[in-house]
């Protein structure tokens, strides 16, 4: 997944805790870098239409955004759902946010053949718990 | 979240190397399985070089799977037996529509397989991190396979542009 689709997918998570635009503090926490690199990523995104910044409010993402971000979720859904079911990995949100830069969507795509995901994903991702709100893991 | 394409640990690169090897066992199990799921009649009379490309590509995979299965070894981690893939292949599988839906699968596959390790050759040569195996050693394997991933494509896209 490129750094615009992570990015994407940090502000339609973050615009849903916050029920409105993504603060850029927000935005600088999720993604673990500074300020200044988000404000400068966001001002790129707005440029190629995929989202609109207002000062001092934070970003929202446009229609076009929105199913950017949608699936780059699903992509990391995807690797969240692979690394439990299959990998049987216990720390699958670090290691789907270590690895998600490394997983092209088209690989996830048939890494996604082997196993279940609920008809309503990524809809049913939790943003505050990290992870798909029926993600169980499924560990000896 | 991790932003840029970086392998910075052993643990990582076990991790993504057991996912190669993961890849490669569907395709393997795949490949098979579209053999089988053809009509009689149409499995019958398969092109030849259909039923050549997919059992080689099966016995392609399995080669490859070994070959990152001792890379996997030698960093102390397992990987998933081929049994485990093979039944959730076989759990959620469908079957495309007939020989061309079937070659068009296999292209997904070997397209698939190419994108990845050339990602994972990006980003282990991104990293200036020192793994427990030699880094020129897994850097000689990736790039072999993904040499003949890219071969796989030129195969299979071969074989389409006959039959179209």
């Amino acid at each position: 997944m490129n750094t615009a689709d992570q990015y994407l997918k940090a502000v339609y998570l973050a615009q849903r805790m916050e029920d409105g635009p993504a603060a850029t503090g927000t935005l600088a926490d999720m993604l673990e870098v500074s300020p200044a690199s988000v404000n400068e990523m966001v001002g790129k995104l707005e440029d190629r239409g995929l989202l609109e910044h207002e000062k001092y409010k934070g970003a929202t993402l446009t229609d076009e955004g929105i199913e950017r971000a949608h699936d780059a979720l699903t992509t990391y859904c995807i690797i969240e759902r692979f690394l439990t079911n299959v990998l049987e990995v216990e720390e699958f949100r670090d290691e789907a946010r270590a690895l998600e830069a490394v997983i092209d969507d088209t690989v996830a795509e048939r890494l996604d053949t082997i196993i279940d995901r609920p008809a309503e994903c990524p809809e049913c991702f939790d943003p505050e718990a990290d992870c798909c709100s029926y993600l169980e893991p499924s560990l000896d | 979240m991790s932003l840029g394409q970086r392998v910075a640990t052993d643990h990582q690169l076990a991790r993504l190397l057991q996912i190669g090897v993961v890849l490669e066992e569907v395709v393997e199990s795949r490949a098979a399985h579209h053999l089988e799921s053809l009509p009689e009649a149409e499995r019958e009379a398969i092109d030849p070089d259909v039923e050549a490309l997919l059992d080689e590509a099966a016995d392609e995979s399995a080669e490859h799977r070994d070959r990152l299965a001792a890379l996997v070894d030698d960093l102390e981690a397992e990987t998933v037996p081929y049994e485990e893939i093979n039944a959730l292949v076989d759990a959620r599988y469908g079957p495309p529509e007939g020989t061309d839906g079937v070659l068009y699968d296999q292209l997904c596959n070997e397209e698939t397989a190419y994108k990845f390790y050339d990602d994972l050759i990006g980003a282990i040569e991104s990293s200036d991190a020192e793994y427990a195996i030699d880094r020129e050693e897994v850097l000689e394997t990736l790039r072999a396979i993904r040499e003949e991933e890219r071969e796989g494509v030129e195969d299979v896209t071969e074989i389409m542009e006959r039959r179209a």
